[in-house]
Parts: structure tokens; C-alpha cells; sequence
């Protein structure tokens, strides 16, 4: 038998205590290192936690993730949190419970397993009881966690699989202050930098004059290319930034690509190559044609509703953050490399910010707040980015450019498959490397170099490469990604990284493939999955959306299916569009398997979400820029999705109890797009191969086909 | 400084700001609000939504004089934990969220509307929103909160 092993992030945090403390006033304290961006994962992991302890949820008390005592968990991103945290503390409140089940025992003076726990109450034979909180100095949890314990079995969870109310939701809808936008300090400063319209501009000069008169002002601060002002008010802050931007002289900036061109682009730039998976086959077939497509996607902006935002303040040498970060380790672990500070000196804690949808510009903003701060005297400061700089100045999802290449042989059957992939890498995260992904290191006196994206291994669900190897059965296959060397416009992780648009190569091509041989394209797929989830998702989502109702004139079904990152959740949907001069979605069915559903209706607003962010995605995204600057830096520039143009979405989830649960925050964005782009050719026959599917590329795709 | 009067959620209330100034500083910084959420500071996203009489107005770029001798409500005026508006019962209901920074400005386009139209079909709810951005794609879930409070309000 082999050893049993404990989930990676309680490995990594073996002491019990640093994930449950029992406090006096009969609270249990679940501290996981995981952060709440708007997936609703705090009260997926309290759940997880009362279950397996046998409490109330409303007992269950979560603490926001801090670098002075919470289980270092790395990143809040990749859908992993139930993976990691969710199983950490699974195992750790399992254990627990055995824990105080023992003492009780002792105490008690009856077997352990005469005893049971309900709300804390540990109770037996002729009412004799104790609780978690009666035994709380008798047990220590300041001990590693045993590898040999089992938690309950799916079927004796009581809380697991029931739609559990969010509980951060009554304080947004009270206007109780919960964002770090809205949280007051005692002598809270505000701050703006001032960044550059011209791509990497250097800030030549700076007339700090006119500045210096607003009212309020309470320092300026230059350290090279970066600069901003510290005030009293945030009245005054934006003042004194109008004043000080007028003062400033800049370089000529960068040149950026040809946004009308970005294949070319990526496909000219020195790059670093690597076969991602071989497959070869031991009958080789023989192909009698080859055909060939190549798919893009443009840059796409993370575009928050919320500016990043962040407070700081510095006592001597030492200094605390507040940041929105994914990973508050991670960015400490930056900060101490620009500060040159030992890591015991700085302290990051989390609190909310809106939606996070992958790297946007939490840590630079909070490194953006460590350096006013240090003209602020001891004073906190926060400092918030506004709309222009959030969609100009943090990191985008990379462009990529997607050769696929099929041949068939003389029954038009797949036998070979290539697919390669033209991109930045999908990931320049702070923390993770000797130099720091902080935008503000880049513009010191003595800057740090600009990182280039790079791409996590494969092992851990890749980067650019993501979901680009096929789930599908074909005989054989190269998958090859070409990473670039340069990178003009920043890139860094998005949601599903280089998942939507790998599926959305994959997914559209076995499409084309399908319609060329006059064969339906579920049964398509169906042939060629031997995986009996992902065969489930597809048939589910066809059986809900009838697939495939009759040709209505003007309306256009589509398929679309993926395992994210072919490790994750399992989703296949169907996109019903209405399409003539533009295209509108008017219905996405999605069925999703995640293993075990811990809250189904967090799972479906997660699923929901992602579909709706992937039709706005691929119907109106696109980041904007000329030869120097990028122009899409407001909402009137970069459009999203609105309320009249959002589509019906049905999700439905296959129940896998038994199954140990995944994440579902990114299952849907590539199975969405491939979809919607099969609906458009359903609809009106025309293969759009180049994302965002709009008036103007419906019409380059039908000059290209006729 | 000239004073500037008006009502807040019911309490007249006087500020002696620059009559320039944005509502929505007034409102978060010298009134110390956090209803009224800044999202874009050009009234393209709608998350500073207050209701000004009758109207929901972005509030990160109207002056403070424009709201003059006029009814301002904010999230914190709409109802509280105890005595909650309908909108925020549904909401709550509905799950109608993820990261819910939008919320106050979409509750606030949603009461104007519940005030002009006690009945909406859910293409006007849509409509009344469309000035509202959601990055999150709780949409659906939102517009089915607003036709389940007009429902709740409509129930004697």
C-alpha cells in the first residue's frame, strides 16, 4: 500500500493551527491562505470547513489572508482554490475532529466512537457532553497535520452540494464597507501616480510648480520615471496629478505593433519553441489531403469595474500593505526584492477589490502606494489607478495567433493533427522570479528590466499552450508552442490564459472538418472522445438545448466543448445566435462537470459569469493602440457586454459526488467562443477565424471565402 | 466657500465644498460614503449611480451645485439590514453577484426604475440598465432580482 499523502497546500502548511482555531466565544476561525476576488470562495471553503467539523456555518468566522499568519497558498488563480485550500482544509478539520473526538473520549470517559458532534457539541451515551470550545486548551493544534486521516464520506456531509448563501453579499447590498476603496484608516492619505500615454515613455523633466499650489498637497515624489503626488483628499489628489502632468516632459515612447496585423506581428518576433506533446501512431495511415487554418485572438483588458487600489504605510524600516493581490506572499516576496528589505520587514494583507480575472494591476498599484507612502510621515496612504491607466498600463491577455493542421485520409478521417501557437507567454507574476513583475520597478532611477511573460509547465496546466492538446482520440499529433522573445504590449495571466484561444482553434477547426464531411457535429465529437465525463457534458448540453432544433432563417447553433486545462472541470455548451449585420447571442446552454458540487449555485453563477464575460470577449473585445500609445483606455474605447446584449444561459451540472472537486471559474470562456463561432457559420456560413467577431470581421471572413 | 443644501438620504445636509466638486467626492470624501462606488470617473460604468429626485445620475461627474435643493439618495439611504428595500432582498435571494462593486450604482438604477415603472417586462429592466457595466456576467442574475422585488412590491 502506498504511503498516504497530504493535499499539496497542507503539505506545504502543515500546522494545524495556522487553518482552524476554536475561539472562546464558540467561533471557529478558518484561516485560509485563498482570497476572495468575487468567486464566492470564502463561503465555499466555510462550508467545506463546518461540514467536516460539524458546525454551523454561521459559526465559522473567515479570516482575509495575511503574510503574518495565514497558510502560504501562492496564488488565488487557475480554479484551484477548492483544489488546494478546499482539500487542505477537508483534511485538516478531519483530523481536527478525530483530534477532539479523542479528548472528549478521555474526558467523557466513553469510547470515541460512542460519541457524536452536532453544532460543536460533542454528546453520548445518557447526555453526557462537551464541546470543541470546552476543549480548546486540552487539544493543541500547534501539531503537523497526520497524512493517515480520512475525511467523511460524500454521502455524511450535510453542508457539500447545497447552494449556501454567499456570505460577503449582505454587506455589498447594506453599503457596508467591505473593498479596499472603501475602507478609512485614521489619517488616511491619498495618492496618484502619474504614468506616461506613450508606451515606455521616460519622464524627461517634471515642473513640480503648479503642483506645489493645489491645496491639500501634502508631498510630491519622483524617483525617475515615476512620480505622483500624496494629498489629503482625493479631490485634491486628482487636482495636483492634472497639475503635475502638465509639468511633465517625456521621451518618445515605444513602438507598438500593427493592431490590424497581429499575426504578422507575433509570427515575425524571435521566439523560444517547444514541442508541448508528440503523439505518433503505430499504423500510420495513409492521408490523402491536408488542410489548414490559422485562428487569432487580440489582446484583451482585464477591465475590473473597480480601478486597482491599494494603502501603505511605513513605520521606520518596516511597512504594511493592503492590497486586492491573488497572492500576498508573492507580492511581499517582489517587494522585498525592490525594497531590499527583509521579508520579516513588510507585511501584506488582503482585502477586497472587484472582480480579479488574473493579473491585473492589484501589485503594481500596492508597490504604487509603498513608495508615496514613504513621503507620507508615518501616514497611511491609498492609492487607486484611474480608468485610463487600468486599461492602459496593466498587463492584457496575450495575443495569439493558432496554426491547425489536419490530414485526412480518402474517407476524410483525421489521421495526423498539428497545432501551433504564436504568443507571449501568459504569466509575469511578482514573486516568482529573481527580478519583480512591479510596473513601478521598471520606471525607478535605477530600474529593474521590463519581465517578459513566460508560460507555466505544462504540469501545472500551461500557459500559451494551455488546453492545446486535443481531448479527442486522433492517431497521432504535434503540438508545438512558439513563445515570444519581445513583448511590445504587456501580457500577463487572464483568465484560462492561452485556453480560450487554443479551444477556440481546436474546437472551430473540428468544426470545419465536421461540415466538410456533411457530418453532425456532436456525433462528430462524440466519435472521437473515449472520456465518458466529457461525452456526458456534450450530450448533456445538446439534450437541454434540443440540439439541433430545426434551421430557422437567421438563427445558427454551435457546439463547443473542453476540459480546462485537461485536468479541470468538464464543459461543453451550445450558443443559439441571431445573426445579419451583427451578431447577437441569444441563448448559451452549458453543462459542466466539476466532480463534486460544493455549492451549486456558486459553481453556476461561476459558470454563468464566464460565459457571459467570454460572448463579451468575443463579440466586442479588443484592446486599441496606434503606433505609440493604446488608444482603448475607456469604456467608450473598450466596450463590454451590456445588460440589453447579454444572452439566456442555462447551466446544468452533472453531479459527480463521489469525485474530488475542481474549480469552475474558467471552464466555460473557451468552450463559449469556439460555440459562438460555430453558431455564426451555422447561421450565415461564414468561418470568422479572427477574434472579436464583429461587423467588421464578418466582412473581411466573407471577403476572404468568396 | 458658498454653502451648498440639500437632502441626503432625507437629512438635509450642507456642504461648504467648491460647488465644482464632484458629487461623488463630496459623497465619499468629505460626507464619508461608501455607497456610491467609483468605478470610471466618466460616467460611462455606472457604479456612483445615486438617485437625484426621481433620476438615477452618475455621480463622478455631476456637480455639486447640480444637486442643489434636491432629494440625494445613496445605497445607505435605500433600506438597511433591518429594514431592507425589496431590491436588496432579492439580491440577496438571487445571489444576484460575484464581486458586486457594481451593485450600488445597479440597485440605484434599479430603484429609479421600480419608481417610474412598478411593473417592468424584463426588456426594460435591461434597457434601464444598460448604463450600468457588469465585468463579473451576473447580469442575468441581476434582472431577475429587479423583476422579483417589482413582483414583492407589487404584492400587497
Amino acid at each position: 500500500m502506498s504511503t498516504p499523502k497530504l493535499p499539496v497546500s497542507l503539505a506545504a502548511n502543515p500546522r494545524l493551527s495556522s487553518w482552524v482555531r476554536f475561539a472562546e466565544d464558540g467561533e471557529v476561525t478558518v484561516s485560509p491562505g485563498k482570497v476572495e476576488i468575487g468567486q464566492g470562495i470564502v463561503t465555499a471553503l466555510a462550508q467545506i470547513a463546518a461540514d467536516e467539523l460539524d458546525v454551523d456555518i454561521a459559526r465559522v468566522r473567515m479570516v482575509r489572508a495575511s503574510t503574518t499568519a495565514s497558510p502560504n497558498e501562492g496564488v488565488t488563480s487557475g480554479s484551484l482554490s477548492i483544489q488546494h485550500s478546499g482539500r487542505a482544509l477537508r483534511h485538516a478539520c478531519a483530523e481536527i475532529r478525530q483530534l477532539f473526538l479523542a479528548a472528549a473520549s478521555e474526558r467523557l470517559g466513553v469510547d470515541a466512537g460512542a460519541l457524536d458532534i452536532s453544532d460543536g457539541t460533542i454528546a453520548g451515551p445518557g447526555n453526557i457532553r462537551t464541546s470543541y470550545w470546552e476543549l480548546a486548551d486540552e487539544v493543541s493544534l500547534d501539531r503537523d497535520a497526520a497524512p493517515n486521516v480520512t475525511p467523511k464520506p460524500s454521502a455524511r456531509r450535510a453542508l457539500a452540494g447545497q447552494s449556501v448563501a454567499r456570505i460577503d453579499i449582505p454587506d455589498k447590498v447594506f453599503a457596508r464597507p467591505r473593498f479596499i476603496h472603501d475602507t478609512a484608516l485614521p489619517g488616511l492619505l491619498h495618492g496618484r501616480v502619474l504614468r506616461p500615454e506613450l508606451s515606455r515613455a521616460k519622464l524627461v523633466a517634471l515642473n513640480e510648480d503648479a503642483a506645489r499650489t493645489v491645496p491639500g498637497l501634502v508631498a510630491i515624489m519622483r524617483n525617475g520615471s515615476f512620480s505622483g503626488v500624496v494629498c489629503d483628499s482625493e479631490t485634491s489628489a486628482e487636482a495636483a496629478l492634472r497639475a503635475l502632468r502638465k509639468g511633465a516632459t517625456w521621451s518618445q515612447g515605444d513602438a507598438l505593433p500593427d493592431e490590424n496585423d497581429l499575426a504578422a506581428f507575433l509570427k515575425a518576433q524571435p521566439v523560444e519553441s517547444t514541442i508541448i506533446d508528440a503523439r505518433t501512431s503505430d499504423k500510420p495511415a495513409g492521408k490523402a489531403r491536408t488542410i489548414k487554418r490559422q485562428y487569432t485572438r487580440p489582446y484583451i483588458a482585464h477591465g475590473s469595474i473597480a480601478p486597482s487600489c491599494a494603502m501603505a504605510q511605513w513605520d521606520g524600516d518596516r511597512v504594511r500593505v493592503w492590497t486586492h493581490s491573488q497572492g500576498v506572499y508573492l507580492l511581499r516576496a517582489d517587494l522585498a526584492l525592490v525594497l531590499k528589505l527583509p521579508v520579516e520587514n513588510i507585511t501584506v494583507e488582503h482585502m477586497e477589490g472587484a472582480g480579479c480575472y488574473g493579473h491585473n494591476a492589484a501589485d503594481d498599484v500596492a508597490f504604487d502606494a509603498v513608495l508615496l507612502a514613504k513621503a507620507a510621515g508615518g501616514r497611511p496612504v491609498r492609492v487607486q489607478w484611474s480608468r485610463a491607466d487600468e486599461m492602459t498600463h496593466a498587463p492584457f491577455g496575450a495575443a495569439m495567433a493558432i496554426e491547425v493542421e489536419a490530414d485526412l485520409d480518402a474517407q476524410d478521417e483525421i489521421v495526423s493533427w498539428r497545432h501551433a501557437i504564436w504568443s507571449n507567454g501568459h504569466a509575469a507574476r511578482p514573486g516568482r522570479a529573481s527580478q519583480p513583475a512591479l510596473l513601478a520597478a521598471f520606471e525607478l532611477e535605477n530600474p529593474f528590466p521590463r519581465m517578459i511573460s513566460t508560460n507555466p509547465p505544462q504540469a501545472n496546466g500551461g500557459g500559451g499552450d494551455r488546453n492545446s492538446i486535443p481531448l479527442y482520440d486522433f492517431p497521432s499529433w504535434t503540438i508545438e508552442s512558439h513563445r515570444l522573445l519581445t513583448m511590445p504590449v504587456r501580457t500577463s495571466a487572464l483568465r484560462t490564459l492561452g485556453a480560450q484561444g487554443n479551444v477556440f482553434a481546436i474546437e472551430s477547426f473540428l468544426d470545419e472538418i465536421a461540415a466538410e464531411r456533411g457530418e453532425d457535429p456532436v456525433a462528430f465529437r462524440l466519435r472521437h472522445l473515449t472520456d465518458e465525463r466529457a461525452k456526458d457534458v456534450i450530450r448533456a448540453a445538446a439534450r437541454r438545448a434540443n440540439w439541433k432544433p430545426m434551421p430557422k432563417p437567421g438563427i445558427g447553433y454551435g457546439i463547443g466543448f473542453a476540459r480546462y486545462k485537461n485536468t479541470g472541470a468538464y464543459c461543453a455548451v451550445v450558443a443559439e445566435i441571431e445573426g445579419e449585420e451583427d451578431i447577437r447571442v441569444k441563448r448559451l446552454t452549458l453543462a459542466v462537470d466539476v466532480g463534486e458540487a460544493i455549492n451549486p449555485d456558486g459553481i453556476i453563477n461561476q459558470i454563468e459569469g464566464g460565459a457571459i464575460q467570454a460572448t463579451s470577449w468575443v463579440l466586442k473585445e479588443r484592446v486599441r493602440f496606434d503606433a505609440g500609445r493604446i488608444t482603448s483606455n475607456s469604456w467608450t474605447d473598450y466596450p463590454i457586454l451590456s445588460f440589453s446584449e447579454v444572452p439566456a444561459v442555462q447551466v446544468e451540472i452533472v453531479q459527480r459526488p463521489e469525485i474530488e472537486p475542481v474549480g469552475a471559474g474558467e471552464a466555460a470562456h473557451g468552450p463559449v467562443t469556439a460555440a459562438i463561432a460555430n453558431a455564426v457559420f451555422d447561421c450565415l456560413g461564414v468561418r470568422v477565424r479572427n477574434l472579436p467577431i464583429t461587423r467588421d470581421s464578418l466582412i473581411a471572413a466573407m471577403e476572404l471565402s468568396s | 466657500m458658498p454653502h451648498t443644501r440639500f437632502r441626503l438620504n432625507g437629512v438635509v445636509t450642507e456642504v461648504d465644498d467648491d460647488p465644482d466638486t464632484l458629487l461623488l467626492d463630496v459623497l465619499r470624501g468629505r460626507l464619508g460614503l461608501t455607497g456610491p462606488h467609483f468605478g470610471c470617473g466618466a460616467g460611462e460604468c455606472g457604479a456612483c449611480r445615486v438617485i437625484v429626485n426621481d433620476h438615477a445620475v452618475t455621480s463622478c461627474d455631476a456637480p455639486l451645485w447640480s444637486v442643489a435643493d434636491k432629494d440625494v439618495t445613496t445605497l445607505e439611504g435605500l433600506g438597511t439590514a433591518e429594514q431592507p428595500h425589496p431590491l436588496q432582498r432579492a439580491f440577496i435571494t438571487e445571489q444576484a453577484m460575484q464581486c458586486g462593486y457594481c451593485v450600488p450604482g445597479i440597485l440605484m438604477s434599479a430603484a429609479a426604475l421600480l419608481k417610474q415603472n412598478a411593473s417592468p417586462t424584463e426588456a426594460e429592466v435591461r434597457a434601464a440598465l444598460d448604463r450600468n457595466l457588469c465585468r463579473c456576467g451576473s447580469h442575468n442574475r441581476m434582472v431577475r432580482a429587479v423583476l422579483r422585488a417589482a413582483l414583492d412590491m407589487a404584492t400587497p
